[in-house]
C-alpha cells in the first residue's frame, strides 16, 4: 500500500485554512511583524521558529484574536478576522504558562470552555471524560492543579484547549517547562493527538530540534519576517539562506567568490587553498560573493589523504567534542578557518584514532554542500 | 532550649497583654458597682488568706450581666452596631475593590506610588482626619459650600451628626484594609488566565465573574473581616460624626464607663462584645490557614 504524502502547500487547488495577508504589526516604533503574507493548511502541525523577538509570538497571538494587524489581513477559513474577538473564534490556544484555572479541579478545566458553549450536562461530562482519557489524566480529574505534576498540568493544558474541537489550535511553547526526556515523549504525544484529533496545530518555538520533531512544516522567522518555509527535511538540507543555515542545526560555512562552470560553481574561499566545488541549481555570477555552507556530519575526517574527493582540505584537530553516539572534531585550516567535521562513534572510544593536534585530511563530495547568495 | 525560650516570648506577651487584662474586666464584669476607688467591689485581699479568697469568690455573680438584658437600650446597641458594621463593609467593599482592580491592572512603574497614596492618610493622626471630615460635612461645611455654589442645591445637606456621616468616616477609615488584600491577590493573578478565559469563549465581563472574583476571593474575605471587626466596636467616629440616632456599642460602653461611672455593667458591656467578635475572629483566622495550605 503506497501512501500519499501529506503535502497541501504543493497542492494547487488546496485552500489554505490561515491566510496572512500582507501583515504588519507594530508596537510603538517597534515593528514586530513586517509585511507577512502565508498560508497554513487544514490538518498541518505549522511550526514558527524563531530567537526570541523575532515576531512568532505575536503571530501567534494574533490568530488567537488578542492582537489585531496594523495592517493588513488574516483569514481563518476564508473568513477575514479583523472584528472577530477572542471568544467568537473557532480558534483555541495552549499558553506557555498553562494559565490553569487554580481555583478549578483538572476536570472544570477541561469542561470550562465547553460550559460557555451551553451545552448540556451529559455532553459536557461525555466530553470532558473523552479527553482525559486522551491525555491518560483520568485519575486526577478532581485534583486542583496546584496538586498535580508540571507534566501532568501541561498535558491538562492540552486537554483544556482540545476539548472544544478547535479548527486551529495554538502551542506557545508547550512544552518549554519540561525536562528534557519528558519533552521528547510528550512531542511524539502531541504528533498522536494532532494526528487522532485531525486538529491544525500552529506551534511557537525557538528549539529547532523540537520544532523539526514535531512539524509538517517549519517556518524560521527573523525580524518579523519568515525567512524560509519549508518541510523540516528541506530546512536542514535545503536551507535558503546563511541565517536558516546557521539556526538550524550546526554548519560550516566557508564565504568566497563564486566561478560558475557548468552545473558546477566553484568557490574561491583562500590563497593558496584548492577551490571548493559543489552543486547548485541557482545561477551564479562569476565573481559573486557567494556562501558554502555544509553540515558537520556530510564532511570526512582521516588520517591518510583521501584518493577520490571532489573536495579536500588539510589541517589539524583543534578540538573534540565527545557526545556519545557521535563526535565532533574541530579541524582547524592553515587560513585560520575551523571546520567541524562529525563521526558516528561505532567503534569503542579506546580504537579511536584521530586525537588533539593530529594532522588530518578533511573531505567532502561536490553534491554535500549547499550554495548560498546571502 | 532556645527554641522553648522563642516560643515563650509570643506567648508571655499575649499573657501579659490579653489575657491578664482581660481577666481583669471580666472581674470586674463580675463585681458590683461602688462609691469607692476603684468603684466597684469586691477587691481581692490576698492578706485574709484562704477566708478573703472564698469570700472574695462568694461576692462575683453575673447581675451586670442579666441587667444587659432587662434594658433593651444594650441589645438594640449591640443590634445597631452589627448592623452599621456589615453595612459600611459591603460599601467599603464596594468602593475598595475597584480601586484595588485599577492599582492591580495599573502599569507596573505606578503601582509603588498609588500603593503609597492608599496608605498615606495612616501618617496623620486618625483623629484629626476624623475632624476634617466634620469641616467637611457640616451645614456650611466645605461639601454644602459648593454643592450650593454649583446650584445643584439650594438649601445645605444635614449630613453631619446623621448615620450618613458614620458611614462616610468608616468606610473612609476603614478603605485601606479592604483594597490592600485585595489588591495583593489581583496583583499575584496571571493575566494570561484572563486570556485563557477569553480564549474558551468567555466574554471580558463573564472572565471577570468566573476567574477574577474567585482568585481575589480570599482578598475579599480578608478586606471585609479588617473591616468588618474594628467597625463593630467603633466609637469615635460614631461619636463625632454621628448624631444622637446614631447607636453603636462602642458609645454605650463609653458613656456608661465616663458618664455613669458604672465600670461593671461597662465591663460586662465589653465582655459580650468581645463574645460576639471571637465569631468573626476565628473564621477570618481560618480563611488565612485554608489560603496558606492552598498555596502551601
Amino acid at each position: 500500500m503506497s501512501q500519499t504524502v501529506f503535502a497541501p502547500w504543493d497542492d494547487p487547488n488546496e485552500k489554505p485554512l490561515i491566510q496572512f495577508r500582507n501583515v504588519t504589526k507594530r508596537f510603538g516604533d517597534f515593528t514586530a511583524i513586517d509585511d507577512l503574507t502565508q498560508d497554513i493548511y487544514t490538518r498541518e502541525f505549522f511550526a514558527l521558529l524563531g530567537p526570541s523577538g523575532c515576531g512568532k509570538t505575536t503571530m501567534m497571538r494574533m490568530l488567537a484574536g488578542f492582537e489585531t494587524p496594523t495592517e493588513g489581513k488574516i483569514f481563518i477559513a476564508g473568513q477575514d478576522m479583523a472584528k472577530i474577538p477572542p471568544n467568537k473564534r473557532a480558534v483555541n490556544m495552549m499558553f506557555q504558562s498553562y494559565a490553569l484555572f487554580p481555583h478549578l479541579s483538572v476536570w472544570e478545566n477541561i469542561a470550562f470552555g465547553l460550559k460557555r458553549e451551553g451545552k448540556d450536562k451529559d455532553a459536557i461530562a461525555a466530553r470532558v471524560e473523552e479527553m482525559l482519557r486522551l491525555t491518560r489524566l483520568s485519575k486526577f480529574a478532581k485534583r486542583k492543579p496546584h496538586q498535580i505534576s508540571g507534566g501532568q498540568r501541561q498535558r491538562v493544558a492540552l486537554a483544556r484547549s482540545l476539548a472544544k474541537a478547535p479548527k486551529l489550535l495554538l502551542l506557545d511553547e508547550p512544552l518549554g517547562a519540561l525536562d528534557k526526556k519528558l519533552r521528547q515523549d510528550t512531542q511524539f504525544e502531541l504528533m498522536d493527538i494532532q494526528e487522532k484529533t485531525g486538529t491544525t496545530f500552529v506551534i511557537v518555538t525557538h528549539d529547532q530540534e523540537e520544532a523539526m520533531t514535531v512539524a509538517s512544516r517549519v517556518a524560521v522567522m527573523d525580524e518579523g519576517r519568515i525567512i524560509q518555509v519549508a518541510t523540516p527535511a528541506q530546512i536542514y538540507e535545503a536551507p535558503n539562506s546563511v541565517y536558516v543555515a546557521d539556526f538550524i542545526g550546526d554548519v560550516n560555512i566557508i564565504s568566497g567568490r563564486a566561478k560558475p562552470n557548468g552545473d558546477k560553481v566553484v568557490t574561491q574561499w583562500a590563497e593558496g587553498q584548492p577551490d571548493i566545488i559543489g552543486t547548485t541549481a541557482t545561477k551564479f555570477d562569476a565573481g559573486q560573493e557567494i556562501h558554502f555552507a555544509i553540515r558537520p556530519e556530510k564532511v570526512a575526517i582521516s588520517t591518510e589523504e583521501p584518493q577520490d574527493a571532489a573536495n579536500k582540505l588539510q589541517g589539524k584537530v583543534l578540538d573534540i567534542a565527545y557526545l556519545g553516539n557521535i563526535s565532533t572534531y574541530h579541524v582547524a585550516l592553515p587560513t585560520g578557518h575551523v571546520i567541524k567535521a562529525q563521526t558516528a562513534n561505532t567503534r569503542r572510544l579506546s580504537r579511536r584514532q584521530i586525537t588533539w593536534e593530529d594532522p588530518v585530511w578533511i573531505s567532502f563530495t561536490d553534491t554535500a554542500g549547499v550554495l548560498l547568495e546571502r | 532550649m532556645r527554641r522553648f525560650v522563642l516560643i515563650a516570648v509570643p506567648y508571655l506577651w499575649l499573657i501579659a497583654l490579653f489575657l491578664i487584662p482581660f481577666v481583669i474586666v471580666l472581674k470586674i464584669s463580675l463585681s458590683d458597682v461602688a462609691l469607692a476607688r476603684p468603684p466597684y467591689f469586691p477587691q481581692l485581699d490576698l492578706s485574709q488568706g484562704w477566708e478573703g479568697l472564698t469570700s472574695f469568690f462568694a461576692e462575683l455573680d453575673f447581675e451586670n450581666f442579666w441587667f444587659l438584658t432587662t434594658d433593651d437600650l444594650y441589645w438594640k446597641a449591640y443590634l445597631s452596631s452589627l448592623q452599621i458594621a456589615l453595612t459600611s463593609t459591603v460599601m467599603t467593599l464596594i468602593v475598595g475593590y475597584p480601586i484595588a482592580y485599577a492599582m492591580a491592572r495599573a502599569a507596573p512603574e505606578w503601582r509603588p506610588t498609588l500603593l503609597m497614596l492608599v496608605i498615606l492618610p495612616f501618617w496623620t493622626s486618625f483623629l484629626i482626619r476624623v475632624y476634617a471630615w466634620m469641616g467637611i460635612l457640616s451645614n456650611e461645611g466645605l461639601l454644602n459650600q459648593f454643592l450650593l455654589w454649583l446650584g445643584v442645591i439650594n438649601e445645605p445637606l444635614t449630613i453631619l451628626n446623621t448615620n450618613t456621616a458614620v458611614y462616610i468616616g468608616i468606610v473612609y477609615t476603614y478603605l485601606p484594609f479592604m483594597i490592600l488584600p485585595i489588591y495583593s491577590a489581583l496583583e499575584r493573578m496571571d493575566d494570561s488566565l484572563l486570556e485563557a478565559a477569553e480564549d474558551l469563549g468567555c466574554s471580558r465581563l463573564s472572565a471577570f465573574w468566573l476567574v477574577t472574583i474567585p482568585l481575589s476571593k480570599n482578598g475579599i474575605i480578608a478586606g471585609c473581616f479588617l473591616v468588618f471587626i474594628p467597625t463593630i466596636g467603633e466609637f469615635v467616629i460614631p461619636s463625632l460624626l454621628g448624631g444622637s440616632g446614631t447607636l453603636m456599642i462602642g458609645k454605650v460602653l463609653w458613656e456608661e464607663f465616663f458618664s455613669n461611672r458604672d465600670w461593671p455593667v461597662a465591663s460586662a458591656v465589653a465582655v459580650i462584645l468581645l463574645l460576639i467578635l471571637v465569631i468573626p475572629i476565628i473564621l477570618f483566622q481560618r480563611n488565612e490557614q485554608k489560603q496558606r495550605e492552598a498555596e502551601g
